[in-house]
């Protein structure tokens, strides 16, 4: 038997190698956007990619983000499979139009007969100490249109795991990398990357029995700070990650809540109109019998995203967490 | 006098870096647009093309007449007609070889029916069984995009993957005047023309979008002008004159496939009907300009040349007539049918493989329909 070292590796590492790896075992993997040849992407994720692979495989585009994604639909008709890097989360939104008219409705729009096999990764949310602009959470425009799967990594191997997935994909993946992530680190083995659950599924990392914390991306390290504070406060939290908003994994997410009895739901982005409500609602649909009290959310508020000298009094943060756990013995209350 | 008037006090000069990136002579469009009908140079136009330009010509003029009618019969939800345009439609369609790509927009279903694409299933769209009726890659033809000017990066990615990929696969897309002050259409040019893709983009310049005139809708000389800012050549050719637009375009497909890069072409042409059955164009024109450019209509401009030259007679004339009409007849034929519809479709295309959500969804739908049929089987309970 041979041992395989297991080394720690940053997320953006794990990103890098998973791009690398789809471009060596398929030649149709073509990476794409603005700085991501030469510089290796301004958060260094696509770096190497250019010199191993060739200009025509990494490509540095003109700055243009509806053109880029243009094109890459374009491409995916004949066959390619791009994987486009929008900059930054609100630099996406020149190519909305592209992505809302096209992407997510060509196989629809063609009965099938044209999917589009598009990756957008989009480097996303809060926590940096960016300037406007460079924190937003927008999730909930990519998850509010029907054609597109949404997924956020939250660990080093599903990092690896998923990008591998959403390239794979024959559907457009819109992939939103935790930008405060990208340089936690893991124990994980790059040479034989551990298989990770499917797009679709969510995944429990950490066991408990008192309520449920539904979280995903950026806000799941804080969650599991939370159930481990919570602990001297006699809850015994259960910490469930989404990885996938759409397909949503109803099953998953209800069966913790049923054995729960409660449940928060934890984000960055805002609580009014974000992905919360939608999530809060299914829980309730579905589990309201099982319900000891009313699914609660942990939001942003709904303000644009603050300046970086005050984005720590708008992230959920532990107390803000463990406040909201405290406001679930409803009985009592009520 | 004032400080810069002074000789010498204020020289400008070019700073150190800069030079010029090439002449911007040769991408310069003509002062007029390029014809051949009417002129000297239609005498050695080839016969056969001649023909086949014709036969096309008439059979478009009459699916406009067609597709008109049968909106107001409520067969199509809405028709956005192209008489007055057929020369570029019938061209576009002409100037491609089997294996490239057409890019339409929503105007351009001629173009679309001339490349191939069975008239009914083109007409999807407008009659709203569907988005897109036809298989894109039967005919290598795009959807008809109704975004403006969207389809345009598609066509330059489409045409640099084909090259990426050794294939020498040309990519023409289809735009109108009001288009071209879309940021799409500046992006599309702009990746074309530094990726040097083989792509064509060919405005048709109809006078209006909607009601806005071109006047308030560019600054420029002339659409074709725009190319020069992004290193292309921009060519203005006559879009009623089937034959002009068939040769500036046929030479800008030969130059893209050797590898010679994009080209943008305006057609210079005139929407003789409204923007579509629902708009009233008495509002924004008047009946002296329309009647001016009837009498540059594309059909009649061609005629005059086949039958002047001996190259159709009489009985041509009827049987190109006789061959639209049969079009025209077999369109009416199946466009009164009702299409079938499987509501089914609904969930069916929006994934590889449905989310559970979708299933869900599909499940509940059914089982609506089911209790229709029932009802309906069963009679009122
Ligand atoms: C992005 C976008 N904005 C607005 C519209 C609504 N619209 C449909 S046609 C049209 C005018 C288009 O004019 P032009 O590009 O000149 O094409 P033409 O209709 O003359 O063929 C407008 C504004 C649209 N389809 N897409």
């Amino acid at each position: 038997m041979t041992t395989v070292a297991v080394k720690p590796a940053t997320m953006a590492q794990a990103l890098t190698r998973a791009m690398r790896d789809a471009m060596a075992a398929d030649p149709s993997v073509h990476v794409m956007g603005e700085d991501v040849g030469t510089l290796g992407g301004v958060f260094r994720v696509t770096d190497g990619l250019a010199k191993e692979f060739g200009e025509d495989r990494c490509t540095d585009t003109p700055l243009a983000e509806a053109g880029i994604l243009g094109t890459a639909v374009g491409m995916a008709m004949y066959g390619l499979r791009p994987v486009v890097e929008m900059q930054f989360d609100a630099f996406a939104y020149p190519a909305f139009e592209q992505l809302i008219s096209h992407v997510s409705r060509m196989r629809n729009r063609t009965r099938g007969r044209m999917p589009l096999p598009i990756t957008v990764r989009i480097p996303y949310g809060g926590g940096i100490g960016g300037v406007e602009h460079h924190s937003d959470s927008s999730e909930a425009y990519y998850m509010a249109t029907p054609g597109l799967h949404v997924v956020t990594p939250a660990t080093v191997a599903d990092a690896y795991g998923l990008l591998r997935q959403a390239i794979a994909s024959d559907d457009p993946v819109v992939f939103l990398e935790p930008k405060r992530l990208y340089w936690s680190k893991d124990s994980w083995n790059p040479e034989q990357p551990t298989d990770v659950e499917p797009i679709g599924r969510a995944v429990v990392r950490r066991r408990g029995s008192s309520a449920t914390l539904l979280t995903y991306g950026p806000s799941l390290p804080v969650c599991m700070e939370a159930a481990e504070a919570a602990r001297s406060e006699g809850w015994d939290l259960e910490v469930v990650d989404l990885r996938s908003l759409v397909p949503f994994d109803d099953e998953t997410v209800c069966a913790s809540v049923r054995r729960t009895g409660r449940a928060v739901v934890v984000h960055e982005s805002t609580g009014f109109g974000g992905p919360g409500g939608e999530i809060a609602a299914r829980v309730t649909e579905r589990c309201f019998h099982h319900l000891e009290a009313p699914v609660l959310r942990v939001a942003g508020f709904d303000i644009p995203y603050p300046p970086p000298m005050l984005e720590r009094h708008h992230l959920p943060g532990v107390d803000r967490i463990l406040d909201a756990v405290g406001r679930l013995q409803w009985e009592a209350e009520g | 006098m004032t400080v810069l008037e002074q000789r010498g006090a204020y020289q400008p000069s070019p700073p150190p870096a800069w030079q010029p990136r090439m002449d911007p002579a040769p991408l310069l469009p003509d002062a007029e647009p390029y014809r051949v009908l009417g002129t000297e140079a239609a005498a050695e136009a080839d016969p056969d093309l001649l023909r086949r330009l014709y036969a096309q010509l008439v059979r478009g003029r009459r699916y406009n007449a067609q597709a008109t009618a049968l909106t107001k019969q409520g067969r199509l939800a809405v028709y956005p007609s192209s008489t007055g345009q057929e020369a570029c439609e019938v061209a576009a369609a002409l100037a491609l070889e089997e294996r490239d790509w057409l890019f339409p927009s929503y105007r351009d279903t001629l173009a679309v029916v001339a490349r191939g694409v069975d008239p009914v299933e083109a007409l999807t769209l407008l009659r709203g069984d569907w988005h897109t009726g036809y298989d894109p890659y039967e005919h290598r033809v795009a959807p008809l995009s109704t975004p403006l000017a969207t389809q345009l990066p598609h066509a330059v990615g489409l045409a640099h993957a084909a090259r990426l990929k050794g294939d020498d696969v040309v990519a023409l897309a289809m735009v109108g005047d009001g288009g071209t002050s879309e940021g799409d259409f500046h992006e599309a040019l702009n990746f074309a023309a530094v990726w040097q893709a083989p792509v064509v983009f060919l405005v048709q310049n109809n006078g209006f979008a909607i009601s806005v005139p071109l006047a308030k809708q560019t600054a420029a000389p002339s659409l074709a002008h725009k190319a020069v800012g992004y290193g292309m050549p921009g060519r203005l050719v006559d879009g009623n004159d089937a034959v002009a637009v068939h040769e500036v375009l046929g030479d800008a497909v030969r130059r893209a496939r050797a590898g010679g890069g994009p080209t943008l072409v305006e057609a210079v042409t005139y929407r003789v009907d409204a923007h579509t059955n629902a708009d009233d164009a008495t509002r924004y024109r008047g009946d002296a300009e329309v009647e001016a450019w009837r009498a540059h209509d594309p059909v009649q401009l061609l005629e005059r040349e086949l039958t002047g030259r001996g190259l159709l007679d009489e009985d041509g004339l009827a049987a190109a007539r006789q061959d639209a009409e049969q079009m025209a007849a077999d369109l009416r034929e199946r466009m009164n049918r009702d299409p079938e519809l499987n509501p089914m479709d609904l969930f069916d295309h929006v994934y590889a493989e449905n989310t559970a959500q979708l299933r869900e969804q599909r499940a509940l739908l059914r089982a609506e329909l089911e209790a229709e049929q029932g009802d309906q089987e069963g009679g009122l309970r």
